[in-house]
């Protein structure tokens, strides 16, 4: 079975210790997810690659609780939709990213939470291939 | 610059028309308008036409009599109609032109909408992971918004049963039945915390108002209406926006918030002043955010005020009276023309059942959209 991530230059794949691949600038030192090749407060083209810290706290969220209209490429119906958390998170004082999130019940997620980054399964193709994407869940209580 | 008067507004009412296609409408609106005016369109200069399904706005000349004019179409996201009504207002303020209709139409498929994400600056696999939603924007920025600064669901609730009470009292809305807050908070959850009673639907319809010089107002009209402001701002680095991949932890206000600022800079007054507002309710927390952003309380003040009724249409602060966006749905392009032609029905004391009381003389309308623009308008008598 082949794991492929769902788009290139998104976060490190395959990895032990999956990092989202983020932007810094070389002038401004601005962080933006993903990295584009020109930086959002000072408009340098020189930004560089930076991967982004693998835990953070949560800024805000929602649910997504109706199947999104295409370009959506879960391939789920209405039937099969999973409705699924999404949210903000804040890795360290860098930048905050847009993620999916494991959970989708609000009653079990909070403003200020720990979240680790996951890399989890999104849709298998027809010819077996299993297509990743990165969420955040939950993370677990440090011993 | 020339002082730029409202001297007719006209509407193609919001609903769901069947074949009747988004030109149609548009034309009907600037009939109505140029009616409402007493003028002709072979008096109208110039015209700007907003639109997001349309292609070409300007096709409405077809439809009028192709006279020729310079007609410049607009699409500026939810703020299309802001954007078209400051350009208008722009060419007469500069003595280019003494008159001119600015237009909205448009006809959405039911649904959240959706678009092509690279088209909005966003990644290519932002709408294939499932990113690429304007109602889980809003979703989360209430959210954060609650949590900061005490706004419960059950305000969310009076929020939206508000716009739906004030749909039932105005003739030409789309929703026209009274829901109660238990029902609105049971609804089905779309995007946590907002249940589907609580958003709006994008539908069809079209808008127009016709500006003209104001020293050349009283040709038409008795009592022309003042557009004393208008003003447009895009995001800055550090808002926390609509179809962004990441937000700055360095956190700037809103673009709301700039557009506000300027704008009662250019009208000469604040929000101490205005006795009737339009703000887009895209949801019903939108609509909270809004109040705050726009200056008219402070940020958590609403937990209290709406409770009081102060937004209701007898309240201190009447707001989104029409029923605004949940009550009328909202074709992109048309939207901020209905709050002109709600606030100038409103100013002239001709609102009918949903009339503010004691004769307002000052209104003030607010759209945001995608990705991440905001335009305001400020009109008198």
């Amino acid at each position: 079975m082949t794991e492929i991530a769902f788009a290139p230059d998104v976060f490190t794949w395959p990895s032990d210790e999956p990092q989202l691949i983020g932007g810094k600038c070389a002038r401004c030192a601005a962080v933006t997810f993903p990295a584009w090749s020109s930086c959002a407060r000072c408009g340098s083209t020189e930004v560089e690659q930076h991967l982004l810290p693998r835990r953070g706290t949560l800024w805000t969220f929602t649910t997504q609780d109706f199947l999104p209209k295409e370009p959506y490429a879960s391939g789920e119906t209405n039937e099969t939709f999973t409705p699924y958390g999404i949210g903000m998170v804040q890795l360290g004082d860098e930048v905050r990213v847009e993620a999916r999130l494991t959970e989708n019940d609000p009653e079990k997620l909070a403003i200020g939470m720990e979240m680790e980054l996951v890399i989890l399964p999104f849709r298998t193709d027809p010819d077996g291939t299993v297509v990743m994407v990165y969420a955040f869940a939950p993370a677990a209580q440090e011993s | 610059m020339n002082d730029v008067a409202i001297i007719g507004v006209g509407m193609h009412p919001f609903g769901r028309w069947g074949q009747k296609s988004a030109i149609e409408m548009g034309a009907d609106a600037i009939r109505a308008a140029l009616a409402d005016a007493g003028a002709q369109w072979t008096d109208v200069q110039f015209a700007f036409g907003g639109s997001f399904e349309v292609d070409n706005p300007d096709a409405v000349a077809g439809r009028l009599g192709l006279t020729g004019i310079p007609f410049m179409d607009v699409y500026n996201g939810c703020a299309t109609a802001a954007t078209a009504l400051q350009l208008t207002a722009d060419g007469i303020r500069s003595g280019q032109y003494d008159l001119g209709v600015a237009v909205g139409m448009d006809k959405h498929a039911s649904g959240a909408f959706t678009s092509d994400p690279v088209d909005y600056g966003a990644p290519e696999w932002y709408g294939e992971i499932g990113h690429f939603l304007t109602t889980k924007f809003f979703a989360m920025k209430i959210n954060r918004y609650m949590y900061d600064h005490g706004i419960s669901h059950e305000t969310l609730a009076r929020v939206a049963a508000k716009a739906y009470r004030n749909g039932v009292i105005n003739p030409t809305a789309f929703r026209r039945k009274a829901i109660s807050e238990e029902e609105i908070l049971a609804s089905r959850m779309l995007n946590y915390p907002l249940t589907q009673y609580m958003f709006c639907s994008p539908d069809e319809g079209a808008a127009a108002v016709v500006l003209c010089r104001a020293d050349q107002a009283h040709k038409y009209t008795a009592n022309p209406i003042y557009l004393k402001a208008t003003a447009v701002r895009t995001r800055r680095y550090g808002a926390f926006e609509v179809h962004a991949s990441w937000a700055a932890v360095e956190q700037d206000a809103a673009p709301t918030v700039y557009a506000s600022k300027a704008a009662f800079e250019m009208a000469g007054i604040g929000p101490e002043d205005v006795d009737v507002v339009q703000l887009q309710d895209t949801d019903a927390g939108a609509e909270i955010i809004h109040m705050a952003e726009n200056g008219f309380c402070a940020d958590g003040e609403q937990e209290k005020l709406i409770a009081e009724g102060a937004t209701e249409i007898n309240g201190s602060l009447p707001v989104n009276t029409d029923g605004g966006l949940i009550a009328n749905g909202e074709p992109i392009g048309a939207s901020g023309l209905r709050q002109v032609h709600e606030l100038v029905m409103q100013l002239r004391g001709t609102a009918g059942d949903h009339q503010v009381p004691g004769s307002p003389k000052v209104g003030y309308a607010q759209l945001y959209g995608a990705p991440g623009t905001a335009g305001v308008s400020i009109l008198s008598t």
